[in-house]
């Protein structure tokens, strides 16, 4: 290697490096600020994590963010159970106990990534699905294994989704009436009135999204 | 109607935009390649840079201006991670360990994004936007330079000059990425994505007590980790997490953005080539696969067919309510068959077959339609091989838009083809022979063998999506993908720039009636073909011990 060739070496690197810090300026600066600021203009709420108010104006959460409706947990309990009380969301058994981040108590998102073939999974589907049938049975109704939908004994990708499918919101519709003491035509009313078709009548699957089903249900039951 | 039909109208739809963006885009990034205006923004930057752009460059002075502006992108990203506990705006979080932050440095630098880290968990503010979503662009310019020059390689005679790498940097990030990224992250937050600088913060809950937040610049990384086809993800759950991809519309837009380029690139290869018909036969044979494999895993994702989706009535473990096997499939094709990596669901379980198809999509090379730019320059590389072998079969000398395909060219582009197969079968191996490695697994027996073979098919090709029940934040893991991620990255490119100046010097021959018509439907199904069996034939074995086991046993 010669002089010039060392020389050369560092001309470029040193291009690299002023060409790394002017891009930055660009793409690492003002780019995220500028969109910042038109979103938090235009699209305040949206922007800042889309929260949803009760009638009482109590922040309930993101309508976004999927959330448990538990029992408080009684001692011994390894997890809590459900209230069912409310509708219930799907299972999430990608947020185990070392899943929470150890710095904050912030929720930290993730799914299982068991396979179909992995007996753990096989497992939990079982277990989700004997529990459905047993949560949800009323005086007057019964569950028929064959009718619970997959959404409703299956973890999420992100174990944060905030919606179930129509089908399994109305499985729960009269345990809830029931435990409410709403009659079940209210109820029925209630997940049609949250419940979102397809988009256009194709993008995406229909919905009920839990926690504004279940605000509003709150709302009801106090009014 | 039913949830398959409304899948098939989504992929029409999809198809539709991305038809009605193509010529537009296409010829834009071909006039943002030959120009030679520069706007007064650009010529600061030239001058900050220290760089002359209207000076043309040979392809080893080509591949220096890549190498060392990689190699600083590299240093710089480690050491903004080695000391994010000291830097203000990092929310706290502490700074990264050595082994973990060359395996993320070098994964975003080489446009992959593996992440062996938990997003809202280790990277603040500064890291995320100041550094990571940095490379997101610099590494998606830098990927579009490369296939331009080898264009140019095409397009140019007695001469062996490829443009100007600083010139084609800049170009490709402020006039192609950085607006369509403006438009793009704000139609996604629009959509629901969250935009903001908070700090972690307290949001009351339904039951009582509240939930702890973290804010951040999550759509404009978004926008760009879509559209620069990389991946790395805000959160954890990546595109599955609702502040990311909140709802259908944002589903099929992100898609959109994913394939944007690297198909419209087909349209500005042939503008520069000087015959649209010959990016038409390259765009043909892309959207074949890509069609063909979405259709495909639809098909084996509604069948739904393993233990313990049989149970519970369909794959829908690791799939959001809101996007459905429907929207997931269509992502999780889009997102394998190019460089991106970025998952709206879990691949690991899909069903046997689904996880195969995501394989093979990566192990194809990525070029239906690839990377932003490796894409391109993938397909281009197995064209030539294409025309070689149509030549061994007519025994003329092959040729490819009037450039005689000789024995340096066939050199060059086969040790492009080698060089992820050799990385990937390579480490998997070595991984398995290992004890420990495999301790890092999830799941046993076939699908197992699979995490493995993926994380590495993941790094070698620049995906960086992940069978994620594989803990990767291990010494082993994060120094091997790491080093794959950066050979699988930045060898082959040593290669296209070898070949592109070889091709550039050449006189171009003239064409006769015993040429191959390489712009013909006839010759999209001759790449096609080479493209499955070199691929098919190079994994088989391998896809044959993991997915393919796995999909035959359920």
């Amino acid at each position: 290697m010669t002089n010039n060739s060392v020389g050369s070496t560092a001309r470029v690197l040193g291009a690299g490096l002023r060409a790394l810090l002017v891009l930055t300026l660009v793409c690492g600066v003002v780019y995220p600020l500028a969109v910042t600021g038109v979103a938090q203009a235009l699209f305040h709420d949206n922007a800042n994590g889309s929260r949803i108010e009760d009638e009482n104006g109590q922040v309930v959460g993101s309508s976004l963010i999927g959330q448990r409706y538990d029992l408080p947990p009684k001692d011994g309990e390894e997890s809590p159970a459900p209230d069912l009380k409310w509708f219930q969301p799907r299972p999430s058994n990608g947020l185990g106990t070392n899943s929470v981040n150890t710095q904050y108590s912030l929720i930290l998102s993730g799914a299982t990534n068991r396979s179909g073939d992995n007996e753990e999974l096989v497992q939990w589907v079982k277990d989700a699905k004997a529990a459905v049938v047993e949560d949800n049975a009323t005086a007057t109704y019964e569950v028929n294994p064959a009718d619970i939908p997959p959404d409703a004994v299956t973890s999420s990708g992100s174990g944060l989704d905030p919606d179930i499918s129509p089908a399994y919101a109305a499985l729960q519709v009269h345990r809830v009436a029931e435990r409410n003491n709403l009659n079940v035509k209210q109820v029925e009313d209630l997940v049609a009135d949250h419940t979102t078709g397809r988009l256009l009548g194709f993008m995406g699957e229909p919905r009920v999204n839990v926690l504004e089903l279940n605000t509003a249900l709150r709302d009801l039951t106090r009014g | 109607m039913s949830s398959q039909v409304a899948g098939l109208l989504q992929l029409t739809a999809l198809i539709a935009a991305l038809a009605l963006a193509y010529r537009p885009l296409g010829d834009y990034m071909a006039r943002v390649y030959s120009s030679e205006k520069h706007y007064r923004p650009e010529k600061w930057m030239y001058k900050a840079i220290g760089a002359n752009p209207a000076a043309e460059m040979r392809w080893p002075a080509y591949l220096r201006g890549v190498l060392a502006f990689s190699a600083m992108s590299v240093l710089f990203l480690y050491l903004m991670q080695r000391v994010q506990g000291s830097l203000p705006g990092s929310l706290g979080f502490s700074s990264i360990d050595p082994d973990q932050a060359f395996n993320t440095a070098a994964s975003f630098v080489a446009n992959t994004n593996w992440q062996s880290y938990y997003g809202e968990q280790a990277m603040g503010h500064v890291v995320q936007t100041g550094g990571l979503a940095v490379q997101n662009f610099l590494s998606a310019a830098v990927g579009m330079a490369v296939a331009v020059a080898l264009v140019r390689g095409f397009a140019r005679s007695r001469t062996g000059e490829l443009g100007n790498f600083w010139a084609d940097l800049v170009r490709g990030t402020v006039r192609i990425l950085v607006p369509i990224s403006v438009i793009g992250a704000i139609v996604l937050v629009a959509a629901g994505a969250i935009q903001n600088f908070s700090g972690i913060h307290q949001v009351g809950q339904f039951a009582g007590g509240t939930q702890e937040w973290n804010g951040g610049a999550v759509a404009s990384q978004e926008a760009i980790k879509e559209l620069g086809t990389n991946g790395g993800g805000y959160f954890n759950a990546n595109s599955a997490h609702p502040f990311e991809n909140p709802n259908p519309l944002s589903n099929l837009f992100e898609v959109f953005l994913i394939l944007l380029i690297p198909f419209a690139l087909t349209r500005t290869f042939g503008r520069m080539a000087g015959s649209l018909k010959q990016g038409y036969a390259i765009l043909g044979a892309m959207a074949v696969i890509w069609i063909g494999f979405t259709a495909l895993m639809m098909w084996t994702e509604f069948a739904h067919r393993g233990p313990a989706f049989e149970i519970a009535g369909g794959a829908m473990e690791g799939k959001e309510a809101r996007f459905g096997i429907a929207g997931s499939s269509i992502f999780a094709v889009a997102t394998t068959l190019t460089s991106t990596g970025a998952v709206n669901s879990f691949h690991s379980s899909y069903t046997g077959f689904g996880g195969g198809i995501t394989l093979l999509g990566m192990q194809l090379g990525e070029i239906a339609p690839g990377g932003v730019g490796s894409g391109l320059y993938g397909m281009l590389i197995m064209a030539i091989i294409a025309v070689f072998i149509a030549g061994l079969m007519v025994g003329r000398t092959p040729e490819y838009l009037g450039k005689k395909i000789g024995t340096r060219q066939i050199k060059f582009a086969a040790c492009y083809i080698l060089i992820t197969p050799a990385l990937v079968l390579g480490f998997t191996a070595v991984a398995m022979a290992l004890p420990t490695p495999a301790d890092s697994m999830t799941n046993s027996g076939a699908h197992g063998f699979s995490e493995i073979l993926y994380a590495y098919t993941s790094g070698a090709n620049n995906n960086g999506s992940a069978f994620a029940g594989l803990n990767a934040d291990t010494q082993w893991f994060n120094t091997t993908i790491g080093i794959a991620m950066l050979l699988g990255r930045f060898l082959p490119m040593v290669f296209v720039l070898a070949l592109a100046g070889s091709l550039a010097e050449q006189q171009p021959v003239p064409e006769t009636a015993g040429t191959l018509r390489t712009d013909k439907p006839l010759y999209s199904g001759l790449l096609v073909g080479t493209i499955l069996i070199i691929t098919g034939l190079t994994y088989f074995p391998a896809l044959a011990l993991g997915p393919l086991a796995e999909g035959l046993a359920s």
